[in-house]
């Protein structure tokens, strides 16, 4: 429990899988209005890199990177951004309206507002949860250094 | 015919691994036991052609796995010092009434207009047999044409139902600033970090 993080191999299995898992959260959300996923389950794969890299190096690195403050306002910015996409329907007759084009279906860009709503569901529970975890440990670690 | 056997068998390994789970002395065997019901839950899903649940599902578990494993294993004591037997008895008790009346109404004993429609043939998108004018049917039908979204489980979850995930979304929000207003308070009060700013303790 001193050494901070995990051996050297799982550090540097870290460092070469977690921006692939970065990447296939973010490709889950973008791709959930034609195959199987959607923002929650991206923003899920997102936040469990943010674990990896919390649990694999240990708190006092990982709190560096991903920060408390950062987690907030990103969460909070993807909270808004979906209560924005659902108000932008107002532009064309009501609340949730889907108020892009629908494009050609099959492809990446069809479907209208929902890969944006996805995006900005991705943002919000990916930033939640790894903003969760990060004040888990936070909290353990000024716990323990309580008590001793 | 057979699938359906595979999933009661599926069902009947997440009863024991629950039970296990409210009966294991020990907290990182009942956190297993929790995780096991969890993925053969997330099996069922995709044997009943669900992938987007099934994707979900298994990534929350993982995350939920490895949050309380290590929680479990920072602890210092993991065994369970007052085991609240009577309680945890008339829970289980209670859980077995419910599944056995939840049963007892699926195979039609309480009528015959309660039994559960064959298996593959739901309700919902036969007209003849419901109740109410079926949606489900409607929905697949028009859904690539009225949003372009192929994968109709997203049409229905961000624009016709999208009502319902802006307030699962503002459940999550609400809840994990819970957390940190819970967590914050605790951090607040000791060490040297709160006592830097120096903000009094509510």
């Amino acid at each position: 429990m001193n050494q901070p993080g995990m051996s050297l191999i799982v550090k540097n299995t870290t460092r070469l899988i977690t921006g692939f898992i970065a990447v296939f959260g973010i490709y889950i959300a973008l791709t959930g209005h034609i195959s199987p996923g959607g923002g929650f389950a991206g923003g899920v794969i997102l936040a469990s890199a943010v674990v990896l890299v919390v649990l694999a190096f240990g708190r006092d690195v990982a709190a560096r990177l991903v920060t408390e403050p950062q987690c907030h306002a990103w969460d909070a910015a993807g909270a808004m951004g979906f209560l924005a996409v659902a108000l932008l329907g107002y532009l064309v007759g009501g609340f949730f309206w889907n108020f892009l084009p629908t494009g050609r279906l099959g492809h990446l860009y069809s479907g209208g507002m929902i890969p944006v709503a996805n995006l900005a569901i991705l943002v919000k529970v990916g930033a939640g949860l790894a903003g969760a975890f990060v004040a888990l440990a936070l909290f353990h670690r000024t716990t323990q250094r309580r008590e001793i | 015919m057979g699938m359906e056997y595979l999933i009661a068998a599926l069902i009947a390994f997440m009863f024991v691994a629950a039970l296990i789970a409210v009966e294991a002395k020990d907290l990182l065997s009942s956190v297993i036991s929790l995780g096991a019901a969890g993925f053969a839950l997330s099996v069922i899903d995709l044997l009943l052609g669900a992938p987007d649940l099934a994707i979900t599902q298994v990534v929350v578990e993982v995350v939920a796995l490895v949050l309380l494993v290590r929680v479990v294993l920072t602890r210092t004591d993991t065994s369970v010092t007052a085991p609240r037997d009577a309680l945890r008895t008339a829970a289980v008790l209670l859980a077995g009434g419910v599944l056995l009346v939840a049963a007892f109404v699926a195979v039609g004993g309480a009528g015959g207009d309660g039994a559960m429609p064959p298996f593959g043939q739901p309700r919902l998108s036969d007209p003849a047999a419901a109740p109410v004018q079926p949606v489900s049917a409607d929905y697949l039908a028009k859904a690539p044409d009225e949003t372009g979204a192929a994968n109709a489980v997203m049409a229905i979850l961000l624009d016709y139902r999208a009502y319902d995930t802006l307030g699962e979304a503002t459940v999550i929000f609400v809840s994990i600033l819970g957390l940190y207003a819970i967590l914050r308070h605790v951090g607040r009060t000791s060490g040297a970090a709160g006592a830097a700013k120096g903000g009094p303790a509510p």
